[in-house]
């Protein structure tokens, strides 16, 4: 497997559906290519930052008004007769 | 109608066995309730789906427009929205990629509208190979985002992020900050699951290259 071919099954490589067959293949990749470990190391990294920081704030007093202006509107339609509210 | 959902059996490569035992009842989803209850006129069951699906929303809006503004109507407009075709709803998918679905649909319109005269879908600027090739092989420091306050992360990485075309964006934002499957991904955004695979290479390889330059190792120092 050369780097092209690795890079090719790395999407399926993080999320953990690479075939079975192709595993073997890809480990052994791995450890002769330092290029495509760094590669791997560094991607995974970039996944975990996006996941573990949050890029964009969302103030609970944006979210109940946001809700607020939702539910105004949804009831404003006449089909929610049930008017109470959290 | 097809109310009722199942929460076993999702994975085709982990099928149930059937000699493990008694063949699992379908189960209704407690979103599905909310909105069975909902259609019945329900605001507190609605206001309940609001509630835990308004930051999903908002984010996801936020990360395609790069616009808090258009995010803050989005996310309004995607809820009532929902509200409005909650008879549509058959279950058949999580209530939440239905809901994200609309909310990209939202979220590409108002890209349109921004750019007027140009054309903006989810296969824009993803005909190319651009950035699907890697560089830059310097290895990263040890836990690289803690030499950074929290708000100079969120700003790198808004930076970072804004920087990718939309496509690719959309398909990074639900697959690895939103956490949708690669087949949730593929449905709410109307590609093919090889389609996803493909975007989502090239966005995480055209991250990991512009984040490399604040997080490399600084070998001088080190």
């Amino acid at each position: 497997m050369n780097c092209t071919e690795f890079l090719s099954k790395l999407t399926d490589y993080f999320d953990g559906q690479i075939d079975p067959s192709l595993l073997a293949e890809v480990k052994a990749h791995l450890g002769t290519c330092h290029h495509c470990e760094v590669v791997v190391d560094t991607t995974r990294k970039t996944i975990d930052v996006y996941r573990g920081a949050a890029a964009y704030e969302f103030p609970q007093e944006l979210a109940d008004r946001l809700r607020a202006a939702v539910m105004e509107r949804c009831r404003a339609t006449g089909k929610l007769p049930d008017i109470k509210t959290k | 109608m097809a109310l009722q959902t199942t929460t076993v059996a999702k994975d085709p490569q982990h099928p149930i066995d059937p000699a493990a035992g008694a063949v699992p009842q379908p189960e209704v989803s407690p979103d599905l309730m909310l909105v069975k209850q909902a259609r019945a006129g329900d605001s507190g069951a609605f206001e309940q789906l609001v509630m835990q699906y308004e930051r999903q929303i908002f984010r996801t809006a936020l990360h395609i427009t790069q616009n808090r503004e258009d995010a803050e109507d989005i996310t309004q407009d995607v809820f009532f929205k929902a509200f409005q075709k909650l008879n549509q709803f058959q279950g058949n998918s999580k209530f939440s990629t239905w809901l994200v679905r609309i909310a990209v649909n939202e979220s590409l319109m108002r890209l349109r509208k921004r750019r007027s005269s140009k054309t903006v879908s989810i296969d824009q600027d993803v005909e190319t190979d651009g950035g699907s090739i890697p560089r830059d092989f310097a290895e990263w420091r040890p836990n690289p985002e803690q030499n950074y306050s929290q708000a100079q992360l969120a700003e790198i990485l808004r930076r970072t992020i804004a920087g990718l075309p939309p496509g690719f964006r959309t398909v990074f934002t639900l697959r690895d900050i939103e956490n949708l499957s690669t087949e949730e991904t593929a449905a709410a955004l109307g590609l093919s699951v090889p389609a996803v695979k493909s975007r989502l290479l090239r966005a995480r390889l055209q991250l990991r290259e512009r984040l490399s330059r604040y997080f490399r190792r600084n070998e001088a120092s080190e």
